[in-house]
């Protein structure tokens, strides 16, 4: 009986092989016109509006779609985009000349009235790159190719993050009813959020969120075409084991990222190898110094994280070269600011303060605590590369030092609801990342060390809560100051501050580690975006 | 039996509002999902104005009755981070699932049932020795363990078959399917075996079981006294009984299949409604998680509601005690 069931199924199966190798074949041929580079990333590419999510992997993705007025060479060096050429008229008066003949993928011709589109657009509600430009900026149209922007304050780094701010077609937006930007709640934006139409080397296809996403070249595009694809095909494989195995399989050409512990597995393989370079993230830690008494700690009626020397104990007490050695496999840089090396021209100057911990016995015996003290540690474990392990490594370097911490290492979900603004800062000690998105320090100091309320207003991002008025009033110096050569003194002073206060302990820029086919070349920039537009399949 | 089935009925839309009252508890504890829907330099005034706009801010009660409503009408809401109906997005994946689910089931009873009468009726022989010692190790394996392996092997040192993915699909009106190239059904073959491995054992094990009672029993003694030749009392007589309890399991596995096919979706970057669970859950993405835990619960009331009545049919013990 069952014998004889299977007999209709196996000449089924037959027609279905049969039918598929037509199938294969066509699409073989198919395959075959020209070059594609296949790449997997860890998280997805949601929604297509660039307006939508702050973040540096659709960022750059949509980099390879869209253009800004300015862009960023392999170095990150700001050069021109969709504007030409820029000059400061007067300090608060830019004057920007848009590249002619530049056309949107649906053949719009790209003008000022598109710049002042996209100007009201990414500052409209909704959008989470409001801070890109300034809210009370003016665009003014000169000529179909001349925009000029009239500040109420001057602004030095005004179009520092324009490479990353995507001009949009205006007509084009208000044919897709697309006028809005789609906002994080927008309940029910429907197919405009799935479509894009930018000036870039590169056209978006096909796009199913979290399942593959079809770049195709742009043949109208305006620049110099340097890579050689026809078309890019990105998938999202969340699961590290799988995706390296994709890349050694070669089923893909290019993974970003490839864990620490598998780039052996990697270059060992002949066929692909790990390209490994500094990210702009700092990973530090910080300390609760808001709270008149820390929540887990055996020190009753003040709080010890206030006492400078205190936190210097802290900081002494962590070996940074064993975390680099040990934990993060020599992958990591050690830093002595909460900004990258690359990110600031004078952080030559600066040094970490030694790892010693008889000074910092001292140091904490002076204070007060002979006997050290206990506390609690937050830590996200999915979020920077080998977070948890780095802050198991700092507990056991604080036992030495008889400081009793214990871990609370949660994934960065349940992590970040509770240290940020929605949880209520709820941490005594904990372990964060940050890139500035401008590249400029003024961000590094309001985000991190400026003074906040309980709600976060003044610093979101300062967790511990750190406050030196005298921080602030340099930041807000910085942030009007247009003399380079100044400015830069002032952040050194404000730097300055910080390191002799020990507000933060930073650790490590972390590295990035991508891994190819050898016969791919493609530029990694340290703000890991990955740009279509320099890879080529040899 | 028509008391009996209503009181079932109302025993399934119970099951289900306790899943939906106990997912709902759940997410509480499983993060903030503005932090996954912005960037990092959002003031935190926009994040609490997210909160508001999303409803999250509403007491828990609100919520769930909320959910309760509109899950009736099969509106799950929109996903925060696809900004797609959650509807659309399982309906989307829902193709994935089932034809991973078919084949993997396919092939536990294809190779299960075979296994099995080879080791039941030559139980003593160091060929089925060989396949229950290799069994239990399937059986013992987790998933995602199987899976690496066999993408370690299969894919990466042999280089046979494609790592990940549902290789090239094929649109036939709103379903997607892999059946018709060749690409997809490569895919197709790792997962399936990973997913089917533990099915497969447990049939063949059925099976084997199944078997040496029921060759123990008088009619097969006495169909041997006739004279019967060896074929026709294994596959006809032996093997047409031992099937009842093998369709049954067979019947609730396939919901475990689909249930359960996380990991393996997870390990081979499959598609379907498993990976969209699992994205969710890193995500925080609750439309998608309570719809999923939802259709899930719904996919085993349904099974059971049915099996039930079934038995019911079947079984006049049952339906007398029913009626006391």
């Amino acid at each position: 009986m069952t014998m004889g069931a299977t007999r209709p199924l196996r000449r089924w199966l037959g027609a279905a092989v049969l039918a598929a190798s037509v199938a294969a074949s066509a699409f073989g041929a198919h395959a075959q016109e020209g070059k594609t580079l296949r790449f997997a990333f860890q998280g997805t590419l949601n929604a297509l509006d660039p307006y939508t999510l702050n973040e540096t992997f659709s960022l750059g993705m949509f980099g390879n779609v869209f253009e800004g007025l300015t862009k960023r060479d392999k170095d990150l060096k700001i050069i021109p985009g969709l504007a030409e050429s820029w000059e400061t008229v007067d300090p608060l008066t830019w004057r920007f000349n848009l590249r002619k003949g530049v056309k949107f993928a649906n053949g719009n011709d790209f003008t000022a009235d598109d710049v002042i589109f996209s100007a009201e657009r990414v500052r409209a509600d909704g959008s989470d790159l409001r801070t890109r430009i300034p809210a009370d900026s003016e665009w003014i149209k000169i000529d179909d190719h001349t925009v000029e922007v009239k500040l109420k304050s001057p602004n030095p780094i005004l179009n520092y993050e324009w490479d990353t701010w995507y001009m949009m077609d205006k007509e084009w937006a208000e044919a897709e009813g697309a006028v809005n930007p789609i906002s994080a709640k927008d309940t029910n934006p429907g197919p405009r959020a799935f479509k894009a139409n930018g000036t870039g080397p590169f056209v978006i296809e096909s796009h199913e969120p979290g399942v593959k996403t079809v770049f195709k070249k742009n043949p109208a595009w305006w620049g110099t075409v340097e890579h050689n694809l026809d078309q890019a095909i990105f998938t999202p494989i969340s699961a590290d084991g799988t995706r390296v195995a994709a890349l050694l399989a070669g089923d893909v050409d290019l993974v970003d990222p490839v864990p620490v512990q598998d780039i052996p597995r990697v270059n060992g393989d002949p066929n692909t190898e790990a390209m490994v370079g500094p990210e702009l993230r700092v990973i530090h830690l910080g300390y609760n110094q808001i709270r008149d008494e820390l929540a887990t700690s055996d020190v009753k009626g003040k709080n010890p994280f206030r006492d400078a020397n205190v936190r210097k104990a802290i900081y002494q007490a962590i070996d940074i070269e064993a975390i680099k050695e040990r934990v993060m496999r020599g992958l990591s840089t050690p830093v002595p600011l909460l900004i990258a090396n690359e990110q600031f021209s004078m952080s030559g100057d600066f040094k970490r303060w030694p790892f010693d911990p008889e000074a910092s016995k001292k140091l904490l015996a002076d204070a007060g605590y002979p006997d050290g003290f206990s506390f609690t540690m937050d830590c996200p474990n999915d979020r920077y590369v080998n977070d948890e392990s780095i802050c198991q490594a700092a507990v056991s370097m604080l036992a030495k030092v008889n400081l009793k911490v214990t871990l609370n290492a949660q994934p960065k979900a349940q992590y970040f609801a509770k240290v940020l603004a929605p949880g209520g800062y709820d941490t005594d000690f904990y372990l964060l990342g940050w890139t500035p998105g401008s590249f400029d320090s003024w961000n590094v100091l309001t985000n991190l060390a400026g003074c906040r309320d309980a709600t976060g207003k003044g610093g979101p991002f300062n967790l511990g809560g750190y406050c030196n008025k005298d921080v602030d009033a340099l930041a807000a110096q910085i942030l009007v100051e247009s003399d380079i050569a100044k400015r830069d003194q002032l952040i050194k002073q404000a730097y300055t501050i910080l390191t002799e206060e020990t507000s933060h302990i930073p650790l490590h820029q972390q590295n990035l580690v991508w891994g190819k086919r050898k016969n791919i070349d493609i530029v990694q920039r340290p703000d890991n975006q990955i740009l279509l537009y320099w890879a080529k399949v040899n | 039996m028509l008391a009996f089935a209503i009181r079932r009925l109302i025993q399934a839309v119970t099951v289900m509002l306790v899943v939906a009252l106990i997912s709902f508890v759940m997410f509480r504890f499983v993060g903030d999902p503005v932090n996954q829907l912005v960037g990092v330099d959002t003031s935190p005034e926009e994040r609490e104005a997210l909160r508001q706009a999303l409803g999250l801010n509403d007491p828990m009660p609100a919520q769930l009755w909320r959910f309760i409503v509109n899950a009736a009408q099969f509106n799950f809401g929109i996903s925060y981070q696809f900004k797609q109906p959650v509807s659309d997005l399982i309906l989307s994946r829902l193709p994935a699932t089932l034809e991973l689910a078919f084949v993997s089931a396919f092939f536990a009873l294809a190779i299960g049932i075979p296994l099995g009468i080879y080791t039941g009726l030559r139980r003593n022989s160091w060929v089925s020795r060989t396949i229950l010692a290799v069994s239990l190790i399937g059986v013992s394996l987790p998933t995602f363990l199987i899976g690496i392996l066999l993408i370690f092997i299969v894919s990466v040192n042999l280089g046979w078959l494609p790592s990940f993915g549902r290789g090239e699909t094929v649109r036939i009106g709103s379903w997607t399917t892999g059946f018709l190239t060749k690409s997809g059904w490569m895919s197709l073959i790792l997962p399936s075996i990973t997913l089917g491995m533990f099915q497969m054992t447990l049939i063949m094990r059925l099976v084997r079981g199944e078997m040496l009672e029921v060759l123990r029993t008088d009619y097969i003694k006495f169909a041997r006294a006739r004279g019967l030749s060896a074929r026709a009392i294994n596959f006809g007589h032996a093997l047409k009984n031992t099937l009842v309890p093998v369709i049954t399991i067979t019947g609730l596995q396939v919901g475990a299949i689909i249930a359960f096919s996380i990991i393996t979706e997870t390990v081979f970057q499959w598609p379907g409604m498993g990976l969209l669970f699992l994205q969710a859950v890193q995500n925080v993405d609750i439309p998608i998680m309570a719809a999923y835990l939802m259709l899930i619960a719904f996919l085993f009331v349904m099974i059971n509601f049915i099996v039930d009545l079934l038995y019911v049919s079947v079984d006049p013990r049952i339906r007398i005690d029913g009626r006391a």
